[in-house]
C-alpha cells in the first residue's frame, strides 16, 4: 500500500472540494545555486503547473532562495507507507562497515 | 523643522517624476490592503509582492524627484493633498473584488512594463537605472496578473462574470494612462522619459490576446476618465492617502 503526500493538507477543513479539485497541491523543489541539487521545499496550491511555479516563486524565494525552481503534482508522487518502515529501513542499522569510518588514513595523505 | 504639509515646485521633470512615483505609491498602497484578507495564503504573499515592487519604485522616483525639489521621499508621499497628487484614475480605484484587482493590475502592467522597457533608454542616468530595475520587476506582474484574468475569464461561470464586470467597469479608465501634457512633452522631447501615447499599440496588442484566452470581450472605447494627473481625483483617493499619511500629519516627523 502507498500513500500519497500531501493527502492531509488536502483535507481542509475550509474548502475540501476547492482545494482539492479546483487547486490541487503541488510540491516544489528549489535549486539555491548552480551545481546543487532541486531540495524540497514544501507545497502550493495552484490551478495548474503555470500558477503552481508563479506561485511557488512568491511564497518560496522571497528572500533571493533560488534559481530554478521544479513543481510537481502532489498526487504524482508514490511514496513508502510508514508501515512498511521496519521492513524497509532496518536491516542497513546492522550494516555499520558501509560507513567509511573503519579506513585508516596515512598521516602522509593530509587532507583529502 | 516638522511640517505637516509641503507644496512642491513642479518643474517639468519634478512633475513627471511624481506622475510615475504616485502611481506606483498609490498602486502599492491598494495592493498592500490585501494584506490579511487575500483569497489564499498563495496570493497572501504574491500581492503584498508586487506593493513592494511597486513602493521600492515609487522610494526611487520620490528621491529623485526629492533631490530637485528639495523635499525628502516621506514628506512627498505623506504630506501632500490629494490635489496635488499626480497618480492616473485608474490605480486609486478601489479593490472590490480579487478580479477587479487582477483587472487592475493587468490594465496599468500593460502599459507601464513596456514604459520602463522603453526608458531604459533614457538620456538621463538615474532615470535609466531606475527603468532597469523597475522592468525586470513588472515583467513578473504582468506574468502574474495575466495569467489570472485567463484562469477568471476562462474559468467558472461564476469568475467570469466577475472578471467581464472588472474589466468593463476598469475600461474608461484606461485612456489617460497614454496621456501627456504640454510640460511632460518637453520632457518627452528631451529624451528623458518615453511618450505614453506612443505605448498604446503594444498595450492593445497585449490586451487584446489576453481577452481573447481568457474568453473576455474588449470594451469599446468610447469616453474615458480624465483628471488624476492634474490632481482631479475620484473620492477614493482622499480616504487612501488619509489613512497612508494620518500618522506623519497627526505627529510630525514622526519616526519608529
Amino acid at each position: 500500500m502507498t500513500t500519497k503526500p500531501g493527502t492531509q493538507q488536502d483535507t481542509q477543513k475550509d474548502a475540501p472540494s476547492a482545494s482539492k479539485t479546483v487547486t490541487p497541491l503541488w510540491e516544489v523543489f528549489i535549486r539555491a545555486r548552480d551545481g546543487l541539487a532541486h531540495r524540497h521545499v514544501g507545497s502550493v496550491h495552484a490551478a495548474d503547473a503555470t500558477m503552481a511555479l508563479s506561485a511557488a516563486r512568491d511564497v518560496y524565494t522571497r528572500r533571493g532562495e533560488g534559481l530554478s525552481i521544479w513543481v510537481v503534482p502532489s498526487a504524482a508522487i508514490t511514496a513508502s507507507d510508514p508501515a512498511d518502515k521496519a521492513m524497509l529501513f532496518e536491516p542497513t542499522g546492522s550494516k555499520i562497515y558501509r560507513h567509511p569510518t573503519f579506513y585508516e588514513v596515512p598521516d602522509e595523505v593530509g587532507h583529502i | 523643522m516638522a511640517t505637516t504639509s509641503i507644496a512642491v515646485t513642479e518643474t517639468p521633470l519634478v512633475l513627471t517624476l511624481l506622475r510615475r512615483a504616485d502611481d506606483a505609491l498609490v498602486l502599492g498602497h491598494r495592493l498592500s490592503e490585501w494584506t490579511g484578507h487575500a483569497p489564499t495564503l498563495e496570493e497572501e504573499l504574491a500581492l503584498p509582492n508586487i506593493a513592494l515592487d511597486l513602493i521600492g519604485q515609487a522610494r526611487a522616483l520620490y528621491q529623485y524627484a526629492g533631490e530637485l525639489s528639495g523635499h525628502d521621499e516621506d514628506q512627498l508621499a505623506y504630506l501632500r493633498d490629494a490635489a496635488a497628487y499626480r497618480n492616473c484614475l485608474l490605480v486609486e480605484q478601489p479593490n472590490g473584488d480579487f478580479a477587479r484587482t487582477i483587472a487592475r493590475q493587468m490594465l496599468y502592467t500593460a502599459f507601464i512594463d513596456p514604459f520602463w522597457r522603453a526608458a531604459t533608454a533614457s538620456t538621463d542616468a538615474t532615470i535609466a537605472a531606475i527603468a532597469g530595475k523597475a522592468e525586470k520587476e513588472t515583467a513578473y506582474h504582468l506574468r502574474h496578473a495575466g495569467e489570472w484574468l485567463v484562469r477568471l475569464g476562462d474559468g467558472t461561470e461564476e469568475s467570469h462574470r466577475r472578471a467581464q464586470d472588472a474589466v468593463d467597469w476598469l475600461w474608461p479608465y484606461t485612456g489617460e494612462l497614454f496621456e501627456s501634457d504640454a510640460a511632460e512633452q518637453q520632457m518627452i522631447a528631451a529624451g528623458v522619459l518615453p511618450d505614453p501615447a506612443t505605448l498604446r499599440d503594444a498595450w492593445d496588442r497585449t490586451m487584446e490576446a489576453l481577452l481573447t484566452r481568457a474568453t473576455l470581450h474588449r470594451p469599446s472605447d468610447g469616453w474615458a476618465q480624465t483628471g488624476g494627473r492634474r490632481g482631479v481625483h475620484s473620492e477614493h483617493l482622499g480616504t487612501l492617502l488619509a489613512e497612508m499619511q494620518i500618522l506623519q500629519r497627526t505627529y510630525p516627523g514622526a519616526r519608529w
